[in-house]
């Protein structure tokens, strides 16, 4: 059986990210869109994680250079999300709405 | 001492008389100027009017009530009863101003006497240069100088005219010490008298027509101060305005023709117009050359100052003015200035025959339309005005028919006469207590004997009865007229008949006012008295001169003289250098003509006396009957040529003028004041309109700009995030596209 | 391997369906839910390449940490309202289609590269003896990217700091 070539992986990715992408742009619920973009960056994982396998080889043993960048991707995430939540939680307790809609106060 | 060089000082004596009446003149005469003369309670003596042409001398109003005054006068001769101011100083004044007439008498005299020695009769002494201009073109194209000097001349006319003038004036000053003593402003008169006789001595003393002209404006205010001597009459006052003006319309003409020579010849000194005319060739011109368009000028000028037709209108009116004034200016002095000027101009008049014929023509017409007037006025100053009027036409006959030296002879004459007659009648009316009118006199001759006898004499010399002055220069005047290349027969039939016109209403006058029946009204008759010695004196002074003065041209018929009587034309001949021939000389033509005109004067005198001295009441009955009424009523009032004047100048310059002048104010005037107004609001409406729509619309524009441009952009911000994260979907999208496509 | 063939497709089935599910629900809870379920077959993936480590760390953090996190906000806002508001927004149509666009773009790419990625063929990881894939991440981690490391240290504690700040009452 031929292994599953990289380029499945690289095709999930792109699917994932673009899922994630819709939900971004579409959904007015904001918690939802925190959510798709875990999704997109889930997506950039899967991507990093595929090529790390390529990556050449260090000292002899295999590059673990990708899923490193994996880490702080994650990383990332973690923070932003948490971040993103602690906005969220502020703005229902200001405006009573999670919906992206009703937030345009800096409309011009 | 040298007079000659001296002859600046002649003017001089009498300016400082005046300056000094000017300075010192209330102080020396405090008497009040408000005429006390003319209480409203006098009035009714003068009933008629001033419409019918008489002129009073107030200083001389009747003095009805009471003479129980009697007021021990040093001014000799009258018990008026006037309050009087006392004037401890009054004698200086009388010394001053006669005495400074006297010094410029005395230095005439000298100064012609040394002219007379010289073989070169002339003498000129310039004092600085008074007007002195850039040089100018004439209009031959030549480049000459304006130059006028305060420069004087003398040669044989300015010193006839120097002696007439100061000698005369001097006669007259020491009369009037005697005629204006009751009167108010007696310095101011002084003073004025003074003035005159400075203008008139510049006048004649002149050596250019600029300096003569200033003379000549300055008798002209001179005559306007003193016509108008009584102030508070309202026909003073307009007597002067009235000669004055008349004097400036005739004085734009001299202008204007002294300015022609200016541009003609290059100078108005006379000096230098013989040689002016010389370089510019000139000859005599047939018809109306620019010679002739100057001398006509410049006769107009002569018209206005010396009273010839149509400007003549003033010097009746001017009676109005005290009488010693009268005698000096409108007889003796200022109204020959004209006749002096055009004789002085006489190289001029020589090359234009065609100005000379008007010259004659306007002196033979005025002559014997004034003589027409005076046949029947009743006021004996105005027959004298007119009489004057009449003498100075044929003084300008005489000019016209190039008789320059007898023109000049008679004006001699005529000032002795002349000053004569009027202050004799001036005698007269201070007998009468003022009263002027011929009607109511009469049988005077016993009473006021020596102005009497005066009069006779100036009577006899005016009307041309041989042996005194007026025969002589008048004979030569119509012999010249009739005989000379210029002359004309039918003018010579004219001065004929005014010389028989004069000789009657001269005798009118004597027989009215001295012969006949007393027709003096009872309270005037009480007052009948002589007039003092310094009225007196001056008279009879005059009457000799009128004798006597003829004697120096008598007529080259009469070879029984010598040459020693007829020094006036040979010492005048000099001056004017005829180039005209000489007329026919037949003798025999010549004693018929003089035997004609003493006839004629014989006839008048005669007529005269049948008519106001035996039968009386044929000229009554001439006045009354309706065939001669309309006659005597056009000649009455002096063809009403006043009453022409009034309706054609005075109306029409004042009431169109007003109507114009009126019109123009509202319209134009108001006009432009009202258009400034409204092109004020207009300019501030445009800038209104400007500012809003111009200045502010490109402000605004400046913001409908930015915010339209920005609205697309603004557009963009919804404050909705997902609306942004789709703008960097689409951007990636693009960005892939490009990647893509390439 | 056959199993690892299988096991793929079944990861990717289920990273796929769960996201969809994620974006599509109605309740905030079955969202987070179907993006647990996601998020555990990226772990799966993540086994697949032989990257331990990171698939416990995905189970450990994102699920275990994340997730409860999405879960505890959204109970603490009511969402219980916004359940009963429209869903999607207005411009679901128009992102849709620039999001399809940007698909087939990239489906491009893909398709002409989908040779060039054989370098990536699957080689055995090469481990040094007696080493397992966290020793070489650690290895890696603290020697070659160490700067990194504590520069994530650094964002963590700014992110520590800006929740708690943004999620107090009053500051």
């Amino acid at each position: 059986m031929h292994p599953i070539p990289t380029v499945n992986y690289l095709v999930l990715s792109a699917a994932l990210l673009l899922i994630g992408t819709v939900g971004v742009l579409t959904r007015r619920n904001v918690v939802i869109i925190l959510m798709s973009i875990e999704l997109i960056l889930n997506a950039v994982n899967i991507n990093l994680i595929a090529f790390s396998r390529s990556l050449p080889l260090v000292e002899g043993h295999a590059n673990v250079g990708g899923q490193v960048f994996a880490i702080f991707v994650i990383t990332d995430a973690v923070a932003e999300a948490a971040v993103g939540l602690g906005i969220l939680i502020a703005l229902f307790r200001n405006k009573e709405t999670v919906l992206a809609d009703e937030i345009d106060l800096l409309k011009w | 001492m040298n007079f000659l060089d001296n002859i600046w000082l002649i003017p001089m004596f009498p300016l400082l008389g005046a300056a000094l009446m000017l300075v010192f003149g209330r102080k020396l005469d405090p008497q009040p100027v408000s005429d006390v003369a003319i209480a409203p309670g006098v009035e009714p003596v003068f009933e008629h009017g001033h419409d019918h042409g008489h002129s009073h001398d107030h200083g001389h109003g009747p003095h009805t009530h009471d003479h129980s005054h009697d007021h021990s006068h040093d001014h000799g001769h009258d018990a008026h009863g006037h309050g009087h101011v006392h004037a401890p100083l009054k004698f200086l004044i009388n010394l001053i101003c006669p005495g400074m007439v006297l010094l410029s008498f005395i230095f005439s005299a000298g100064a012609v006497w040394q002219l007379a020695q010289q073989t070169q009769r002339v003498h000129e002494v310039i004092k600085f240069t008074w007007l002195a201009g850039l040089p100018f073109h004439m209009a031959n194209g030549n480049n000459a100088i304006f130059q006028a000097d305060w420069g004087f001349l003398l040669d044989p006319l300015s010193s006839v005219m120097i002696l007439v003038v100061t000698g005369i004036g001097f006669l007259i000053h020491v009369y009037s010490t005697g005629y204006m003593a009751h009167d108010n402003g007696y310095y101011r008169f002084f003073g004025y008298l003074n003035l005159f006789v400075f203008f008139m001595l510049m006048l004649v003393l002149a050596n250019n027509y600029a300096l003569l002209f200033v003379g000549w404006e300055g008798v002209g205010l001179c005559s306007y101060l003193l016509i108008g001597f009584y102030f508070h009459k309202k026909s003073a006052g307009d007597a002067g305005k009235k000669a004055f003006i008349v004097n400036r319309v005739g004085d734009s003409g001299f202008i204007l023709g002294m300015l022609l020579m200016l541009s003609v010849l290059g100078t108005i000194k006379f000096t230098d117009i013989g040689p002016a005319l010389a370089a510019g060739r000139f000859t005599v011109e047939s018809g109306l050359g620019v010679l002739s368009v100057m001398t006509l000028l410049l006769f107009i000028g002569a018209t206005g100052k010396s009273a010839q037709f149509p400007l003549y209108v003033w010097l009746p009116d001017a009676m109005e003015g005290p009488t010693p004034v009268s005698a000096l200016i409108h007889a003796a002095t200022m109204v020959t200035a004209g006749v002096y000027m055009v004789a002085r101009s006489s190289a001029l008049f020589q090359l234009t025959p065609a100005t000379s014929t008007v010259v004659a023509s306007v002196g033979a017409f005025t002559a014997i339309l004034a003589a027409t007037i005076a046949l029947v006025q009743n006021d004996i100053k105005r027959v004298l005005a007119y009489s004057t009027v009449s003498q100075l036409g044929y003084m300008f006959l005489a000019l016209g028919v190039g008789a320059y030296w007898v023109a000049v002879f008679h004006l001699f004459t005529h000032a002795f006469f002349k000053a004569l007659l009027f202050l004799g009648s001036g005698s007269v009316i201070h007998a009468m207590s003022g009263e002027q009118d011929m009607r109511r006199m009469g049988a005077l001759k016993d009473k006021i004997p020596i102005t009497h006898w005066t009069m006779f004499v100036g009577s006899v010399a005016i009307a041309g009865i041989p042996g005194l002055a007026g025969f002589f220069s008048k004979d030569e005047i119509l012999w010249q007229t009739f005989s000379s290349k210029q002359g004309s027969q039918f003018l010579y039939v004219v001065g004929l008949v005014t010389a028989g016109m004069t000789a009657f209403y001269m005798w009118r006058l004597m027989n009215l006012t001295f012969y006949g029946k007393s027709r003096v009204s009872p309270e005037v008759e009480s007052h009948i008295h002589e007039s003092g010695p310094a009225m007196t004196v001056p008279l009879m002074v005059l009457a000799v001169g009128s004798v006597v003065a003829g004697w120096l041209g008598v007529p080259k018929l009469w070879t029984a003289f010598g040459e020693n009587f007829r020094l006036f034309e040979a010492w005048l001949a000099p001056v004017f250098a005829l180039t005209a021939e000489e007329g026919e000389h037949s003798p025999s033509l010549e004693w018929m003509l003089m035997g004609t005109s003493v006839a004629i004067a014989i006839i008048g005198i005669t007529i005269a006396r049948y008519f106001y001295h035996h039968k009386p009441q044929i000229p009554d009955s001439m006045e009354k009957s309706p065939l001669l009424k309309p006659l005597h009523g056009l000649l009455y009032n002096k063809w009403y040529v006043d009453e022409i004047y009034d309706f054609l100048f005075v109306d029409g310059l004042c009431k169109g003028g007003g109507t114009l002048l009126g019109s123009f104010d509202r319209n134009v005037v108001d006009g432009g004041v009202n258009g400034a107004g409204w092109l004020t609001r207009f300019v501030s409406k445009l800038s209104m309109w400007w500012d809003t729509w111009i200045v502010d619309g490109a402000v605004r524009f400046g913001s409908f700009f930015v915010k339209m441009l920005s609205y697309p952009v603004c557009m963009l911000q919804t404050g909705r995030v997902q609306r942004y994260a789709f703008f960097v979907v689409v951007g990636a999208l693009a960005f892939l596209g490009y990647f893509v496509i390439r | 391997m056959l199993i690892d063939n299988v096991l793929f497709y079944v990861f990717a089935a289920l990273v796929l369906g769960g996201g969809i599910l994620t974006i599509t629900r109605r309740n905030a809870v079955h969202s987070a839910v179907s993006l647990i379920v996601s998020l555990l077959g990226v772990a799966g993936l993540y086994l697949l390449q032989q990257a331990e480590f990171l698939f416990a760390v995905q189970i450990v953090l994102y699920v275990g940490g994340i997730m409860v996190l999405f879960l505890f906000v959204i109970m603490l806002v009511n969402l219980d309202q916004a359940a009963k508001e429209r869903q999607f927004n207005r411009q679901w149509l128009v992102a849709l289609a620039a999001v399809a666009a940007v698909a087939l773009e990239v489906g491009f790419f893909l398709y002409r590269g989908r040779d060039a990625f054989h370098i990536a063929e699957a080689v055995p990881a090469l481990l040094p003896p007696g080493l397992g894939n966290t020793e070489v991440v650690a290895d890696s981690l603290f020697s070659e990217y160490l700067l990194p490391f504590e520069v994530a240290s650094l964002l963590l504690l700014v992110a520590v700091v800006g929740s708690v700040i943004m999620a107090k009452k009053r500051i």
